[in-house]
């Protein structure tokens, strides 16, 4: 139907352009077999159960565990999700269903101009204004803490939430809305029963990737939740069985709450901030650069595995 | 008549989150305004940091950035353009092409510190004699890679975005694929192309973590003279004086961060200018 290439020129053209064409294909699969090269050789040191739950983080005196980074990345990131999901779905809904037209046209750019703040600027704003906000508020030693890194990185996913949320409900087919209405749901039983259901896997997605963003955010993490290498701590789980039995009910209920919210209120380090913090420093191929390599490695499959999850949930088009 | 309450108590609250993920934005532009716009005079933008960092302003780190920026501009067209121009024009339907669309979307969800980690060991370490070790090439390879995704997303959709029967009308006075790409298909998909290619040198500009060990310094004396060498670079800059310096004056702080945080938008800003102005002279 059409015709080949007119001249060799065209031909290796089209060779090239082939050959960029899987670049992407490629450059992922170096970044997996370079972090595996640089990464592997800690193994011959520290076995790879001693690397993912060894409770020590010492790189001095050779002593690679990085569950306490791994717990401090957990931390941060469920909380960020959390408050990311809980501000962000009401929004995506409020701004694709309620807000009027022109309060859209507002809104819209308003959550994109947040989108493209570099981090590092974010990290900036949440040393010197939510740091000090939450320690006065809380009463804290220090502002740099968990939470604090919590509350910066669920306003720096919350955009990714919100634009693919709200897109996944606005493909909900407009049949489905007018369905619903004309046999006479309220607006809001509409958006509850219907849109929400049909739009379920899009939010999934949304959920997925902006937890993938969080995981993988290094400088405002860095800069703001303390960088102790600790295991988050929690209070001695007897005391928390003296205060249930003391305080049944909703006492009971803000005990349990207390309990598990203690370790947010402590300086955390994650693993992004571990490596951003220590390769400067460190010396090249020691077993201290293989170990943060590892990390680099951990942090690269679950990433791969949260995206692959949205990828799943959105596909099958 | 309960359905209409409660209707409107779950619309009040959801109007509240809005107020409470959009009131931040304002806040923090307000901010930057405040504290930054003091500390913002010429002598800020146009010399050097005195040694001990407190003193003078922000000339390299501006420059460094200006440097990487270009850099990633050449890096990300040379591999982003071809890519998505294959992707939505060649590529066959198979599993080598849809391998490499989920390795697009998954390049996307990589943390940006394991792009610093690739660049440290290739480019830095494996490839020192060609790029220097840490240098403006290094960083521009690095942060090229990193928005790759975005570029090779934004080439392909502008791309299909091209009405199928311009190129049948190219097809059949007789031009060949390649004639009908190069001098049909990519013209008409320019402005696309070149709004996407441009949010994605923003994301470059901003981000910190993949140059931290491939090519920005904490402090250097001299601007760069060859591509080889290493920079300053705005947003390491803003790192290192809201962390790494005590007692680093705070106006001065603030206005690095304003700085930084105007050249990101300028360059989204820049980008929505182009879409509309490209738009209005489209053809279809």
């Amino acid at each position: 139907m059409q015709r080949r290439a007119a001249n060799w020129a065209e031909f290796l053209g089209e060779k090239l352009l082939f050959c960029f064409g899987i670049s992407a294909l490629v450059l992922l699969l170096l970044i997996f077999l370079m972090l595996l090269k640089e990464g592997v050789p800690v193994f011959q040191h520290t076995a790879p159960t001693a690397f993912l739950l060894g409770h020590r983080w010492l790189p001095l005196s050779d002593i690679f565990g990085i569950l306490p980074l791994l717990l401090g990345s957990l931390l941060v990131t469920l909380a960020a999700s959390v408050i990311a999901l809980l501000l962000g779905i009401p929004t995506a809904v409020f701004i694709s269903e309620v807000a009027p037209r022109r309060l859209r046209e507002v809104l819209k750019p308003l959550i994109e101009m947040l989108a493209a703040v570099p981090s590092v600027a974010l990290g900036f704003v949440g040393l010197v204004v939510v740091g000090p906000l939450l320690r006065e508020w809380l009463g804290l030693d220090s502002g740099l803490t968990a939470l604090t890194g919590a509350v910066t990185l669920a306003f720096m996913s919350l955009p990714t939430i919100v634009s693919i949320a709200d897109d996944a409900i606005g493909a909900v087919p407009s049949s489905y809305r007018d369905a619903s209405l004309a046999l006479g749901a309220t607006h809001w039983q509409t958006i509850r029963r219907v849109l929400l259901p049909a739009a379920r896997r899009g939010i999934f997605a949304a959920g997925m990737l902006g937890i993938g963003r969080a995981i993988g955010e290094t400088m405002t993490v860095m800069m703001v939740t303390g960088n102790a290498a600790v295991i988050p701590k929690w209070p001695p789980l007897c005391r928390f069985w003296e205060a249930m039995a003391e305080f049944p009910g909703l006492e009971g209920f803000r005990a349990t709450l207390d309990y598990l919210l203690a370790p947010y209120f402590d300086s955390v380090r994650t693993m992004t901030a571990t490596i951003g913090a220590e390769m400067g420093e460190v010396v090249w191929h020691s077993g201290h650069y293989h170990a943060l390599f590892a990390i680099g490695l951990v942090l690269f499959l679950i990433t791969f595995f949260v995206n692959l999850a949205a990828d799943l949930a959105v596909g099958r088009r | 008549m309960r359905e209409a309450i409660r209707q409107r108590m779950w619309f009040a609250l959801f109007a509240s989150c809005t107020a409470v993920v959009a009131a931040p934005v304002v806040v923090i532009a307000g901010l930057l305004l405040w504290r930054g716009l003091p500390a913002l005079d010429w002598a800020f933008l146009s010399t050097p940091p005195a040694p001990g960092m407190r003193e003078g302003g922000i000339l390299p780190a501006i420059v460094g950035t200006l440097w990487l920026a270009a850099g990633t501009t050449a890096v990300a067209l040379a591999f982003g353009l071809p890519a998505g121009i294959y992707l939505s024009e060649y590529a066959p339907r198979g599993a080598l092409t849809r391998a490499v669309r989920l390795a697009i979307v998954n390049l996307a969800g990589v943390p940006s510190i394991v792009y610093g980690l690739f660049g440290l060991a290739v480019f830095v370490l494996l490839l020192k004699r060609v790029t220097g070790g840490m240098s403006i090439i290094s960083g521009s390879l690095t942060l090229g890679f990193l928005i790759l995704p975005v570029v090779i997303t934004a080439t392909e959709e502008a791309l299909l975005a091209v009405p199928q029967t311009l190129r049948q009308a190219s097809v059949a006075l007789g031009a060949t694929r390649w004639q009908t790409t190069v001098r049909v298909v990519l013209p008409n998909a320019a402005p696309g192309i070149l709004t996407g290619f441009i949010i994605g040198l923003a994301r470059a500009a901003g981000e910190t973590a993949p140059i931290m060990f491939t090519a920005a310094y904490f402090y250097l004396r001299h601007l760069p003279t060859s591509l080889q060498d290493g920079v300053m670079a705005l947003p390491y800059h803003l790192y290192v004086v809201a962390t790494q310096i005590p007692n680093y004056p705070a106006a001065k702080a603030w206005g690095t961060a304003l700085v930084l945080v105007a050249l990101v938008f300028a360059m989204n800003l820049g980008a929505v200018l182009t879409r509309a102005r490209l738009r209005r002279r489209r053809r279809w």
